[in-house]
Protein backbone atom coordinates (compact mmCIF):
# COMPACT_ATOMS: atom_id res chain seq x y z
CA UNK A 1 0.00 0.00 0.00
CA UNK A 2 1.32 3.47 -1.23
CA UNK A 3 -0.33 5.84 0.85
CA UNK A 4 0.55 9.39 -0.69
CA UNK A 5 -0.45 12.33 1.90
CA UNK A 6 0.28 15.03 -0.28
CA UNK A 7 -2.07 13.10 -3.21
CA UNK A 8 -4.72 12.86 -0.26
CA UNK A 9 -4.21 16.22 0.33
CA UNK A 10 -4.71 18.00 -3.45
CA UNK A 11 -7.50 16.36 -4.05
CA UNK A 12 -9.42 17.04 -0.35
CA UNK A 13 -10.81 20.66 -2.19
CA UNK A 14 -11.59 18.61 -5.36
CA UNK A 15 -13.27 16.35 -3.07
CA UNK A 16 -15.50 19.02 -1.74
CA UNK A 17 -16.42 20.63 -5.06
CA UNK A 18 -17.63 17.29 -6.20
CA UNK A 19 -19.49 16.89 -2.94
CA UNK A 20 -21.54 19.63 -3.09
CA UNK A 21 -22.08 18.54 -6.46
CA UNK A 22 -23.71 14.79 -4.97
CA UNK A 23 -25.52 16.39 -2.59
CA UNK A 24 -27.21 18.75 -5.18
CA UNK A 25 -28.42 15.97 -6.87
CA UNK A 26 -29.45 13.86 -4.18
CA UNK A 27 -31.62 17.01 -2.78
CA UNK A 28 -33.27 17.96 -5.98
CA UNK A 29 -33.43 14.14 -6.43
CA UNK A 30 -35.57 13.45 -3.29
CA UNK A 31 -37.86 16.37 -3.97
CA UNK A 32 -38.39 15.39 -7.15
CA UNK A 33 -39.01 11.52 -6.13
CA UNK A 34 -41.35 13.05 -3.20
CA UNK A 35 -43.74 14.73 -5.36
CA UNK A 36 -44.38 12.61 -8.12
CA UNK A 37 -44.09 9.65 -5.60
CA UNK A 38 -47.30 11.43 -3.94
CA UNK A 39 -48.63 11.68 -7.69
CA UNK A 40 -48.37 8.18 -8.32
CA UNK A 41 -49.73 7.17 -4.83
CA UNK A 42 -53.08 9.01 -5.40
CA UNK A 43 -53.12 7.50 -8.65
CA UNK A 44 -53.22 4.31 -7.45
CA UNK A 45 -56.06 5.05 -5.68
CA UNK A 46 -58.18 6.28 -8.77
CA UNK A 47 -61.53 5.62 -8.79
CA UNK A 48 -61.18 4.63 -12.77
CA UNK A 49 -59.25 1.76 -13.70
CA UNK A 50 -57.99 3.80 -17.04
CA UNK A 51 -55.92 5.55 -14.51
CA UNK A 52 -54.60 2.77 -12.09
CA UNK A 53 -53.87 0.27 -14.75
CA UNK A 54 -51.44 2.31 -16.86
CA UNK A 55 -49.90 4.14 -13.91
CA UNK A 56 -49.43 0.54 -12.07
CA UNK A 57 -47.57 -0.73 -15.71
CA UNK A 58 -45.29 2.30 -15.75
CA UNK A 59 -44.46 2.44 -12.48
CA UNK A 60 -43.91 -1.71 -12.08
CA UNK A 61 -41.56 -1.23 -15.13
CA UNK A 62 -39.09 1.46 -14.26
CA UNK A 63 -38.98 0.00 -11.34
CA UNK A 64 -37.79 -3.43 -12.60
CA UNK A 65 -35.09 -2.07 -15.19
CA UNK A 66 -31.69 -0.38 -14.26
CA UNK A 67 -31.30 3.36 -13.36
CA UNK A 68 -27.96 2.93 -14.87
CA UNK A 69 -29.97 2.08 -18.21
CA UNK A 70 -32.92 4.95 -17.64
CA UNK A 71 -30.29 7.34 -17.41
CA UNK A 72 -28.40 6.74 -20.73
CA UNK A 73 -31.83 6.62 -22.38
CA UNK A 74 -32.80 10.07 -21.23
CA UNK A 75 -29.53 11.41 -21.62
CA UNK A 76 -28.91 10.17 -25.35
CA UNK A 77 -32.95 9.77 -26.28
CA UNK A 78 -34.16 12.93 -25.06
CA UNK A 79 -31.88 15.48 -27.19
CA UNK A 80 -33.45 13.46 -30.35
CA UNK A 81 -36.37 14.52 -29.24
CA UNK A 82 -34.84 18.43 -29.04
CA UNK A 83 -35.53 18.03 -25.34
CA UNK A 84 -32.37 19.20 -24.27
CA UNK A 85 -31.20 19.51 -20.84
CA UNK A 86 -27.48 19.48 -18.62
CA UNK A 87 -26.36 16.25 -17.71
CA UNK A 88 -27.18 17.55 -13.93
CA UNK A 89 -30.53 18.07 -15.09
CA UNK A 90 -31.22 14.70 -17.10
CA UNK A 91 -29.20 12.98 -13.58
CA UNK A 92 -31.69 14.56 -11.41
CA UNK A 93 -34.53 13.43 -14.16
CA UNK A 94 -33.66 9.65 -14.37
CA UNK A 95 -32.67 9.59 -10.33
CA UNK A 96 -36.08 11.35 -9.21
CA UNK A 97 -38.36 9.21 -11.71
CA UNK A 98 -36.51 5.89 -10.60
CA UNK A 99 -36.85 6.68 -7.12
CA UNK A 100 -40.22 7.71 -7.49
CA UNK A 101 -41.77 4.28 -7.82
CA UNK A 102 -39.94 3.51 -4.71
CA UNK A 103 -41.70 6.62 -2.93
CA UNK A 104 -45.03 5.52 -4.45
CA UNK A 105 -45.01 2.35 -2.35
CA UNK A 106 -44.41 4.26 0.74
CA UNK A 107 -47.09 6.35 0.44
CA UNK A 108 -49.49 3.54 -0.80
CA UNK A 109 -48.31 2.05 2.69
CA UNK A 110 -48.80 5.31 4.33
CA UNK A 111 -52.39 6.07 2.84
CA UNK A 112 -53.63 2.86 3.35
CA UNK A 113 -52.78 3.19 6.46
CA UNK A 114 -55.25 5.64 7.52
CA UNK A 115 -58.28 4.57 9.53
CA UNK A 116 -61.20 3.61 6.75
CA UNK A 117 -63.31 6.63 9.97
CA UNK A 118 -61.53 9.14 8.57
CA UNK A 119 -62.50 8.39 4.75
CA UNK A 120 -66.07 8.26 5.78
CA UNK A 121 -66.15 11.17 8.24
CA UNK A 122 -64.54 13.41 5.10
CA UNK A 123 -67.88 11.84 3.69
CA UNK A 124 -70.02 12.87 6.13
CA UNK A 125 -68.71 16.51 6.07
CA UNK A 126 -69.04 16.36 2.31
CA UNK A 127 -65.91 17.76 1.83
CA UNK A 128 -64.68 17.67 -1.46
CA UNK A 129 -62.32 14.92 -2.89
CA UNK A 130 -59.58 17.93 -2.77
CA UNK A 131 -60.30 19.03 0.81
CA UNK A 132 -60.23 14.97 1.92
CA UNK A 133 -56.76 13.99 0.34
CA UNK A 134 -55.04 17.71 1.59
CA UNK A 135 -57.09 17.99 4.44
CA UNK A 136 -58.04 14.74 6.27
CA UNK A 137 -55.67 11.47 4.31
CA UNK A 138 -52.64 13.13 3.64
CA UNK A 139 -51.47 15.41 7.08
CA UNK A 140 -52.14 11.22 8.21
CA UNK A 141 -50.57 9.73 6.00
CA UNK A 142 -47.41 11.37 5.36
CA UNK A 143 -46.20 11.72 8.86
CA UNK A 144 -45.73 8.28 9.33
CA UNK A 145 -43.93 7.46 5.79
CA UNK A 146 -41.30 10.40 7.00
CA UNK A 147 -38.54 7.81 8.17
CA UNK A 148 -39.35 5.56 5.32
CA UNK A 149 -39.01 8.21 2.82
CA UNK A 150 -35.48 9.44 4.25
CA UNK A 151 -33.89 5.86 4.07
CA UNK A 152 -34.61 6.56 -0.18
CA UNK A 153 -32.84 9.68 0.30
CA UNK A 154 -30.07 8.12 1.51
CA UNK A 155 -30.14 4.93 -1.25
CA UNK A 156 -30.48 7.99 -3.92
CA UNK A 157 -27.49 9.47 -2.34
CA UNK A 158 -25.39 6.09 -2.77
CA UNK A 159 -26.68 5.62 -6.65
CA UNK A 160 -25.99 9.08 -7.67
CA UNK A 161 -22.21 8.35 -8.67
CA UNK A 162 -24.08 6.50 -11.47
CA UNK A 163 -24.45 10.25 -13.00
CA UNK A 164 -20.61 10.39 -13.20
CA UNK A 165 -21.24 8.17 -16.10
CA UNK A 166 -23.32 10.35 -18.06
CA UNK A 167 -20.52 13.60 -17.57
CA UNK A 168 -21.70 14.80 -14.15
CA UNK A 169 -19.18 16.40 -12.42
CA UNK A 170 -19.74 14.63 -8.85
CA UNK A 171 -16.85 12.88 -6.43
CA UNK A 172 -17.03 10.07 -8.51
CA UNK A 173 -16.41 11.85 -11.76
CA UNK A 174 -13.62 14.15 -9.92
CA UNK A 175 -11.74 10.97 -8.52
CA UNK A 176 -12.26 9.30 -12.18
CA UNK A 177 -11.09 12.72 -13.86
CA UNK A 178 -7.93 12.58 -10.98
CA UNK A 179 -7.05 9.27 -11.90
CA UNK A 180 -6.84 9.56 -15.64
CA UNK A 181 -4.90 12.87 -15.35
CA UNK A 182 -1.98 11.73 -12.60
CA UNK A 183 -2.71 8.18 -12.49
CA UNK A 184 -3.36 8.56 -8.66
CA UNK A 185 -6.15 6.05 -7.77
CA UNK A 186 -5.83 5.02 -5.09
CA UNK A 187 -6.52 8.24 -2.74
CA UNK A 188 -8.96 9.18 -4.78
CA UNK A 189 -11.07 6.25 -4.64
CA UNK A 190 -10.81 5.54 -1.22
CA UNK A 191 -11.42 8.97 -0.27
CA UNK A 192 -14.71 9.35 -2.13
CA UNK A 193 -15.72 6.09 -1.10
CA UNK A 194 -14.95 7.06 2.73
CA UNK A 195 -17.11 9.81 2.14
CA UNK A 196 -19.97 7.98 1.35
CA UNK A 197 -19.64 6.02 4.84
CA UNK A 198 -19.43 9.59 7.03
CA UNK A 199 -22.63 10.59 5.26
CA UNK A 200 -24.43 7.95 4.91
CA UNK A 201 -23.87 6.18 8.13
CA UNK A 202 -25.14 9.52 10.35
CA UNK A 203 -27.92 9.84 8.13
CA UNK A 204 -29.27 5.95 8.59
CA UNK A 205 -28.74 6.45 12.41
CA UNK A 206 -30.70 9.58 12.57
CA UNK A 207 -33.80 7.93 10.56
CA UNK A 208 -33.45 5.11 13.07
CA UNK A 209 -33.99 7.25 15.50
CA UNK A 210 -36.79 9.06 13.83
CA UNK A 211 -38.51 5.58 13.16
CA UNK A 212 -38.52 5.12 16.86
CA UNK A 213 -39.51 8.22 17.45
CA UNK A 214 -42.49 8.40 15.26
CA UNK A 215 -43.85 4.94 17.00
CA UNK A 216 -43.07 2.23 13.84
CA UNK B 1 -29.84 -1.92 -35.58
CA UNK B 2 -28.16 -4.35 -37.85
CA UNK B 3 -27.63 -8.20 -37.19
CA UNK B 4 -24.55 -8.52 -36.43
CA UNK B 5 -24.73 -6.32 -33.50
CA UNK B 6 -27.90 -8.69 -32.21
CA UNK B 7 -25.44 -11.83 -32.57
CA UNK B 8 -22.30 -10.45 -31.63
CA UNK B 9 -22.82 -8.47 -28.43
CA UNK B 10 -26.75 -7.95 -27.37
CA UNK B 11 -27.20 -11.68 -27.26
CA UNK B 12 -23.83 -12.55 -25.66
CA UNK B 13 -24.34 -9.43 -23.25
CA UNK B 14 -27.67 -11.10 -22.02
CA UNK B 15 -25.51 -14.40 -21.24
CA UNK B 16 -22.95 -12.31 -19.69
CA UNK B 17 -25.76 -10.60 -17.83
CA UNK B 18 -27.16 -13.33 -16.49
CA UNK B 19 -23.77 -15.02 -14.99
CA UNK B 20 -22.93 -12.18 -13.65
CA UNK B 21 -26.49 -12.03 -11.66
CA UNK B 22 -25.91 -15.69 -10.85
CA UNK B 23 -22.75 -15.83 -9.88
CA UNK B 24 -22.98 -12.01 -7.52
CA UNK B 25 -26.12 -13.56 -6.25
CA UNK B 26 -24.51 -16.78 -4.85
CA UNK B 27 -21.56 -15.00 -3.55
CA UNK B 28 -24.00 -13.11 -2.18
CA UNK B 29 -25.67 -16.18 -0.04
CA UNK B 30 -22.88 -16.93 1.21
CA UNK B 31 -21.95 -13.73 2.65
CA UNK B 32 -25.38 -12.91 3.60
CA UNK B 33 -25.58 -16.49 5.56
CA UNK B 34 -22.34 -16.35 6.75
CA UNK B 35 -22.61 -12.63 8.20
CA UNK B 36 -25.63 -13.23 9.21
CA UNK B 37 -25.55 -16.06 11.58
CA UNK B 38 -22.38 -15.14 12.65
CA UNK B 39 -24.12 -11.46 13.66
CA UNK B 40 -26.01 -13.94 16.11
CA UNK B 41 -22.87 -15.20 17.52
CA UNK B 42 -22.52 -15.00 21.78
CA UNK B 43 -19.44 -13.09 20.94
CA UNK B 44 -19.33 -9.69 21.22
CA UNK B 45 -16.49 -9.01 19.50
CA UNK B 46 -17.68 -11.28 16.19
CA UNK B 47 -20.93 -9.34 16.78
CA UNK B 48 -19.49 -5.67 16.39
CA UNK B 49 -17.12 -6.97 13.20
CA UNK B 50 -19.74 -8.45 11.25
CA UNK B 51 -21.53 -5.66 12.07
CA UNK B 52 -18.94 -3.19 11.36
CA UNK B 53 -18.72 -5.06 7.88
CA UNK B 54 -22.79 -4.10 7.10
CA UNK B 55 -22.52 -0.65 7.65
CA UNK B 56 -19.40 0.20 5.98
CA UNK B 57 -20.81 -2.07 2.94
CA UNK B 58 -23.96 -0.65 3.17
CA UNK B 59 -22.53 2.35 3.46
CA UNK B 60 -20.67 3.49 0.49
CA UNK B 61 -21.93 3.49 -2.82
CA UNK B 62 -22.02 -0.05 -5.52
CA UNK B 63 -20.28 1.99 -8.04
CA UNK B 64 -17.33 2.98 -6.27
CA UNK B 65 -16.68 0.04 -4.58
CA UNK B 66 -16.47 -1.34 -8.32
CA UNK B 67 -14.25 1.56 -9.09
CA UNK B 68 -12.30 0.81 -5.87
CA UNK B 69 -11.66 -3.05 -6.53
CA UNK B 70 -11.34 -2.50 -10.03
CA UNK B 71 -8.88 0.26 -10.04
CA UNK B 72 -7.07 0.59 -6.64
CA UNK B 73 -6.69 -3.08 -5.36
CA UNK B 74 -4.17 -3.58 -8.56
CA UNK B 75 -2.31 -0.54 -7.41
CA UNK B 76 -2.04 -1.02 -3.95
CA UNK B 77 -1.86 -4.66 -3.78
CA UNK B 78 -0.68 -5.52 -6.84
CA UNK B 79 -3.45 -7.53 -7.72
CA UNK B 80 -5.88 -7.56 -10.90
CA UNK B 81 -8.62 -9.32 -10.86
CA UNK B 82 -9.91 -10.17 -14.06
CA UNK B 83 -12.81 -7.11 -14.68
CA UNK B 84 -15.30 -9.96 -14.53
CA UNK B 85 -14.89 -10.90 -11.12
CA UNK B 86 -14.15 -8.03 -9.76
CA UNK B 87 -17.66 -6.79 -10.43
CA UNK B 88 -18.93 -10.22 -8.97
CA UNK B 89 -16.77 -9.35 -5.66
CA UNK B 90 -18.06 -5.93 -5.84
CA UNK B 91 -21.95 -6.95 -6.06
CA UNK B 92 -21.81 -9.81 -3.91
CA UNK B 93 -19.81 -7.97 -0.97
CA UNK B 94 -22.28 -5.33 -1.72
CA UNK B 95 -25.57 -6.82 -2.15
CA UNK B 96 -24.27 -9.94 0.98
CA UNK B 97 -24.24 -7.18 3.49
CA UNK B 98 -27.97 -6.04 2.80
CA UNK B 99 -28.51 -10.12 2.55
CA UNK B 100 -27.24 -10.69 5.99
CA UNK B 101 -29.61 -8.47 7.07
CA UNK B 102 -32.63 -10.40 6.35
CA UNK B 103 -30.97 -13.53 7.26
CA UNK B 104 -30.72 -12.20 10.79
CA UNK B 105 -34.41 -10.64 10.91
CA UNK B 106 -35.31 -14.09 9.36
CA UNK B 107 -33.32 -16.07 12.51
CA UNK B 108 -34.88 -13.21 14.77
CA UNK B 109 -38.52 -13.77 14.12
CA UNK B 110 -37.82 -18.02 14.44
CA UNK B 111 -40.52 -18.33 17.97
CA UNK B 112 -38.25 -18.93 21.13
CA UNK B 113 -40.44 -21.44 22.36
CA UNK B 114 -38.54 -23.44 18.99
CA UNK B 115 -35.20 -22.11 20.17
CA UNK B 116 -35.91 -23.25 24.11
CA UNK B 117 -37.51 -26.30 22.84
CA UNK B 118 -33.82 -27.64 21.21
CA UNK B 119 -31.93 -26.13 24.14
CA UNK B 120 -34.07 -28.52 26.05
CA UNK B 121 -33.37 -31.64 23.89
CA UNK B 122 -29.70 -30.76 24.35
CA UNK B 123 -28.83 -29.92 20.50
CA UNK B 124 -25.43 -28.43 20.60
CA UNK B 125 -25.89 -24.92 18.55
CA UNK B 126 -24.83 -25.88 15.70
CA UNK B 127 -27.35 -28.41 15.62
CA UNK B 128 -30.20 -26.07 17.05
CA UNK B 129 -29.33 -23.31 13.87
CA UNK B 130 -29.07 -26.64 10.78
CA UNK B 131 -32.21 -28.73 12.31
CA UNK B 132 -34.40 -26.31 13.86
CA UNK B 133 -33.77 -22.21 13.29
CA UNK B 134 -32.67 -22.20 9.47
CA UNK B 135 -35.48 -24.57 8.37
CA UNK B 136 -37.76 -22.49 9.53
CA UNK B 137 -36.19 -18.84 8.80
CA UNK B 138 -35.29 -19.58 5.32
CA UNK B 139 -38.68 -19.81 4.21
CA UNK B 140 -39.45 -16.24 5.58
CA UNK B 141 -36.17 -15.39 3.94
CA UNK B 142 -37.67 -15.84 -0.14
CA UNK B 143 -39.83 -12.97 -0.42
CA UNK B 144 -37.01 -10.26 0.62
CA UNK B 145 -34.04 -12.20 -1.16
CA UNK B 146 -36.81 -11.99 -4.20
CA UNK B 147 -36.83 -7.87 -4.20
CA UNK B 148 -32.91 -8.31 -3.10
CA UNK B 149 -31.95 -10.33 -5.95
CA UNK B 150 -34.31 -7.93 -8.44
CA UNK B 151 -31.56 -5.29 -6.95
CA UNK B 152 -28.66 -7.13 -7.87
CA UNK B 153 -30.04 -7.83 -11.64
CA UNK B 154 -30.55 -4.16 -12.07
CA UNK B 155 -26.87 -3.40 -10.00
CA UNK B 156 -25.06 -5.51 -13.26
CA UNK B 157 -25.82 -2.87 -15.67
CA UNK B 158 -23.15 -1.30 -13.10
CA UNK B 159 -20.14 -3.65 -14.81
CA UNK B 160 -20.76 -1.95 -17.94
CA UNK B 161 -18.53 1.03 -16.46
CA UNK B 162 -15.40 -1.26 -16.04
CA UNK B 163 -15.31 -2.73 -19.87
CA UNK B 164 -17.38 -5.91 -18.22
CA UNK B 165 -19.50 -6.57 -22.31
CA UNK B 166 -22.72 -7.21 -20.15
CA UNK B 167 -26.30 -5.75 -22.07
CA UNK B 168 -25.96 -2.21 -20.85
CA UNK B 169 -22.30 -2.10 -22.51
CA UNK B 170 -23.24 -4.23 -25.58
CA UNK B 171 -26.47 -1.07 -25.97
CA UNK B 172 -23.35 1.83 -25.33
CA UNK B 173 -21.62 -0.04 -28.57
CA UNK B 174 -24.80 -0.37 -30.67
CA UNK B 175 -25.82 3.11 -29.90
CA UNK B 176 -22.00 4.24 -31.01
CA UNK B 177 -22.07 2.41 -33.89
CA UNK B 178 -26.09 3.01 -35.32
CA UNK B 179 -27.11 6.08 -33.26
CA UNK B 180 -30.00 4.24 -32.63
CA UNK B 181 -30.19 5.16 -29.20
CA UNK B 182 -34.00 5.49 -28.95
CA UNK B 183 -34.65 1.48 -30.22
CA UNK B 184 -31.31 0.07 -28.43
CA UNK B 185 -32.48 1.48 -24.65
CA UNK B 186 -36.17 0.40 -24.85
CA UNK B 187 -34.51 -3.03 -26.06
CA UNK B 188 -32.48 -3.23 -23.08
CA UNK B 189 -34.93 -2.09 -20.68
CA UNK B 190 -37.40 -4.57 -21.85
CA UNK B 191 -34.45 -7.44 -21.64
CA UNK B 192 -33.95 -6.44 -18.25
CA UNK B 193 -37.74 -6.15 -17.33
CA UNK B 194 -38.36 -9.76 -18.49
CA UNK B 195 -35.35 -10.98 -17.04
CA UNK B 196 -36.48 -9.65 -13.78
CA UNK B 197 -40.22 -10.93 -14.21
CA UNK B 198 -38.50 -14.62 -15.17
CA UNK B 199 -36.56 -14.47 -11.41
CA UNK B 200 -39.61 -13.04 -9.80
CA UNK B 201 -41.63 -16.16 -11.26
CA UNK B 202 -38.56 -18.69 -10.38
CA UNK B 203 -38.54 -17.25 -6.87
CA UNK B 204 -42.39 -17.63 -6.08
CA UNK B 205 -42.14 -21.32 -7.07
CA UNK B 206 -38.94 -21.35 -4.39
CA UNK B 207 -40.97 -19.84 -2.04
CA UNK B 208 -44.17 -21.85 -2.75
CA UNK B 209 -41.82 -25.47 -2.43
CA UNK B 210 -40.01 -24.26 0.77
CA UNK B 211 -43.51 -23.34 2.56
CA UNK B 212 -45.34 -26.29 1.35
CA UNK B 213 -41.97 -27.86 3.12
CA UNK B 214 -42.80 -26.94 6.61
CA UNK B 215 -46.49 -27.30 6.15
CA UNK B 216 -47.01 -23.53 5.25
CA UNK B 217 -49.61 -22.21 2.88
CA UNK B 218 -47.84 -19.55 0.90
CA UNK B 219 -48.76 -15.75 2.19
CA UNK B 220 -51.16 -14.16 -0.23
CA UNK B 221 -50.18 -10.73 -0.95
CA UNK B 222 -53.52 -9.40 -2.48
CA UNK B 223 -52.54 -5.99 -3.38
CA UNK B 224 -48.72 -6.74 -4.27
CA UNK B 225 -46.75 -5.21 -6.84
CA UNK B 226 -46.99 -7.42 -9.88
CA UNK B 227 -42.71 -8.10 -9.43
CA UNK B 228 -41.11 -6.57 -6.77
CA UNK B 229 -40.76 -3.48 -4.58
CA UNK B 230 -37.32 -1.98 -3.27
CA UNK B 231 -36.85 -2.38 0.70
CA UNK B 232 -33.90 -0.96 2.56
CA UNK B 233 -32.59 -4.48 4.38
CA UNK B 234 -33.91 -2.81 7.67
CA UNK B 235 -37.55 -2.96 6.35
CA UNK B 236 -36.42 -6.19 4.58
CA UNK B 237 -36.09 -8.09 8.06
CA UNK B 238 -39.24 -6.16 9.42
CA UNK B 239 -40.59 -7.59 6.39
CA UNK B 240 -40.19 -11.20 7.06
CA UNK B 241 -41.17 -10.55 10.83
CA UNK B 242 -44.40 -8.84 9.54
CA UNK B 243 -44.86 -12.44 7.56
CA UNK B 244 -45.26 -14.25 11.08
CA UNK B 245 -47.25 -11.78 13.08
CA UNK B 246 -49.60 -11.73 9.91
CA UNK B 247 -48.68 -8.00 9.87
CA UNK B 248 -49.53 -7.46 12.75
CA UNK B 249 -48.15 -3.57 13.59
Amino acid sequence: MTWNWDVAKDFLPELGRGLLITLEATALGSILAFALGLVWAMAFRSPTRFVRWPVAAVVEFIRNTPLLVQLFFFYYVLPTWDIKFSALTTGVIALGLHYSTYTAEVYRAGIDGVPKGQWEAATALSLSRGRTWTAVILPQAIRRVVPALGNYVIAMLKDSPMLALIGVVDMLQKARAEGASSFQYIEPYTMVGIAFIVIAYPASLLMRALERRLGH
Amino acid sequence: MTAGLWQNWLLPGVWITIQLTLFSAVFAAAVAFGIGIARTSRLWIVRFLTGFYVEIFRGTSALVLMFWLFFVMPLAFGYQLVSMWAAVLALGLTYGAYGSEIVRGAIASVAPAQREAAIALSFTPAQRMRRVILPQAIPEMIPPFNNLLIELLKATALVSAVSVADITFAAQLSRLATGDSLEIYAIILVLYFVLAFVLTRLMRLLERRAKAGIGQAPVKSDKGPLVTRKLSARQESEQSSNIITGGAQ
